[in-house]
C-alpha cells in the first residue's frame, strides 16, 4: 500500500474504486473498470485554443443576451423580447421565483463560469497561477450543472411554433447568435476544466 | 468488458485508506485531524468518504419535489386570453396543443421533457435510495447506469417554465391578445431545482457498498 504514491492513482468519482493513473493517447476516454464512469478525458488542454473559444462565447453571449430572439405581429402591431424582457416579464407577473431561476441559470452562471474560465485560461497561457485559482476552481465546480442555456434555446423553438398558430412570427438575431452559443457550450462540455487542477501542481512542485 | 464472473475485486478507496476530494479530485490520505474533520490540501474543501448526510438529504429534496409535483402538473401554468376567450393550459393540454396543431415531434420532446423526465427522476431516485439503503448488490451496473441518465437529463425539465416566460414576455397585445404564467409554472420550476439538488445530494458510491463492504 505505500508503494505508489497518491499522484499515481485516481479514484473514481461514482464507486470510489481506486485506479492507477495510466499514460493515455489524444482523444482516449479513460473508463472505470468496476462502474464504467468516466474516469478521465485525454486532451491536450491547449489554452491558447481554450481562449480563442472563451472570448468568442462570450462575444456571442452579450449578443445573444441584447438582441431580441422573437418578433410577433397581429394585426400590424408588433412585439419582441430579449432573454431579460422575459425575466422581466416573470416578474412583473408574479412569478418571481421563475424571474430568479432565470435570471441564474440563463444569465448570471453562464457569465460567471465564461469569466472565471477566461480568467484562469489568462494565466495559464503564460504557465502561471491566476489569483484566485483555487475559490474560482471550487465556484466553477458548484455552478456547473446550473447553466441551461441550451434549454433556453429549445424552449424559444417550441415557444415559436406554438406562437405560429395565431401570430406572425420572425425569429430575430438573438435566436440565432444563442444557436451558435450552444455549438460553442458544446465544445466546452467536452474539455475537463478541473485539468487545471494538476497544471498547477506540476508547476507547485 | 469481457471478464468472466470472478475478477479479482478492484480496491476502493476506503479499504486503503484514501480519500478522493469531491471537488478536485485529488487523492489523499485519510489522517483526520483533532476533531475528526479533514480538509483537502488543494482546495481547502471538507473532505468525506461519502457526501454527508447523503440518505437523509436526497429523501427530503425528493419529498419536497413530489409536494411540488402535484401542483405543478395540477394547476395551470399559463392563461392565453384574447378579445372573446380565456384558456387556461396546463403542461399536459401545452403537450395535447403541440399535438393537435401538427407539431408531433415537439409535442414529443416536451413530453419527455416535463413529464416523463420528471417521474423517471422520482422513480430513479427512489429505486437507489432504496436499494442502496439495504445494501444490496442487486442490478449495481444498472442503478450506477441510471443514476448517470438522471444527472444528465434532469435539467431540461426546465424547457416549459421557459417556454412560459417567452410567451408571457411575447404575447402583450393588451386587450387583442395576453398571456400570463399562472402559479403552476412556479411550482414546476421548484420541482426541477428540487429534483436537481436531490441527485446532486445522493452519493452514487453507496450503490457500491453492499453488505460486505465496511462504512
Ligand atoms: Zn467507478
Ligand atoms: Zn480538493
Amino acid at each position: 500500500m505505500s508503494t505508489t504514491s497518491p499522484e499515481a492513482l485516481q479514484i473514481c468519482e461514482e464507486c470510489d474504486t481506486v485506479h492507477r493513473r495510466r499514460a493515455m493517447t489524444h482523444g482516449e476516454v479513460g473508463k472505470c473498470a468496476c462502474c464504467g464512469a468516466t474516469l478521465e478525458h485525454y486532451h491536450s488542454l491547449d489554452p491558447n485554443t481554450m481562449l480563442a473559444l472563451v472570448l468568442t462565447a462570450f462575444v456571442v453571449f452579450i449578443q445573444a443576451n441584447l438582441w431580441p430572439i422573437v418578433t410577433l405581429g397581429l394585426n400590424g402591431r408588433q412585439s419582441s423580447t430579449t432573454l431579460w424582457g422575459a425575466i422581466i416579464a416573470m416578474w412583473q407577473e408574479q412569478a418571481q421565483v421563475i424571474a430568479v431561476i432565470a435570471a441564474a441559470t440563463l444569465f448570471f452562471f453562464p457569465l460567471v463560469k465564461m469569466l472565471s474560465i477566461g480568467w484562469l485560461l489568462w494565466f495559464a497561457r503564460q504557465h502561471r497561477c491566476a489569483p484566485g485559482f483555487v475559490p474560482i476552481m471550487v465556484t466553477l465546480h458548484y455552478i456547473g450543472p446550473w447553466t441551461m442555456s441550451e434549454v433556453f434555446v429549445l424552449g424559444a423553438l417550441v415557444a415559436i411554433v406554438k406562437a405560429k398558430v395565431y401570430f406572425d412570427v420572425m425569429a430575430d438575431p438573438g435566436i440565432y447568435a444563442y444557436a451558435v452559443l450552444t455549438v460553442l457550450i458544446t465544445i466546452f462540455a467536452r474539455v475537463d476544466m478541473r485539468e487545471l487542477w494538476n497544471m498547477r501542481m506540476k508547476e507547485s512542485v | 468488458m469481457s471478464a468472466p464472473e470472478k475478477v479479482p475485486a478492484l480496491p476502493r478507496a476506503a479499504d486503503l485508506g484514501l480519500i478522493g476530494c469531491h471537488v478536485c479530485r485529488l487523492v489523499c490520505r485519510e489522517a483526520p485531524d483533532d476533531d475528526g474533520g479533514m480538509e483537502c490540501p488543494r482546495c481547502g474543501s471538507a473532505l468525506h468518504r461519502r457526501k454527508p448526510a447523503s440518505y437523509t438529504r436526497t429523501w427530503a429534496l425528493l419529498l419536497a419535489a413530489f409536494m411540488m409535483y402535484v401542483p405543478a402538473n395540477l394547476l395551470p401554468i399559463m392563461r392565453t386570453a384574447s378579445l372573446n376567450d380565456v384558456d387556461d393550459n396546463t403542461i399536459l393540454s401545452g403537450v395535447k396543443e403541440l399535438w393537435v396543431n401538427g407539431s408531433g415531434d415537439l409535442a414529443v420532446i416536451v413530453f419527455v421533457a416535463s413529464i416523463m423526465v420528471p417521474m423517471l427522476k422520482f422513480l430513479v431516485l427512489g429505486t437507489l435510495l432504496i436499494s442502496s439503503q439495504r445494501r444490496t448488490d442487486w442490478a449495481q451496473l444498472q442503478r450506477a447506469k441510471l443514476y448517470r441518465l438522471v444527472e444528465f437529463i434532469g435539467y431540461w425539465s426546465m424547457l416549459d417554465v421557459f417556454v412560459v416566460a417567452l410567451l408571457s414576455a411575447l404575447v402583450r397585445f393588451n386587450v387583442l391578445s395576453r398571456v400570463e404564467p399562472l402559479p403552476g409554472v412556479i411550482f414546476f420550476g421548484l420541482t426541477v431545482v428540487l429534483t436537481m439538488l436531490a441527485s446532486m445530494s445522493f452519493d452514487p458510491r453507496l450503490i457500491w457498498d453492499s453488505r460486505d463492504s465496511d462504512d
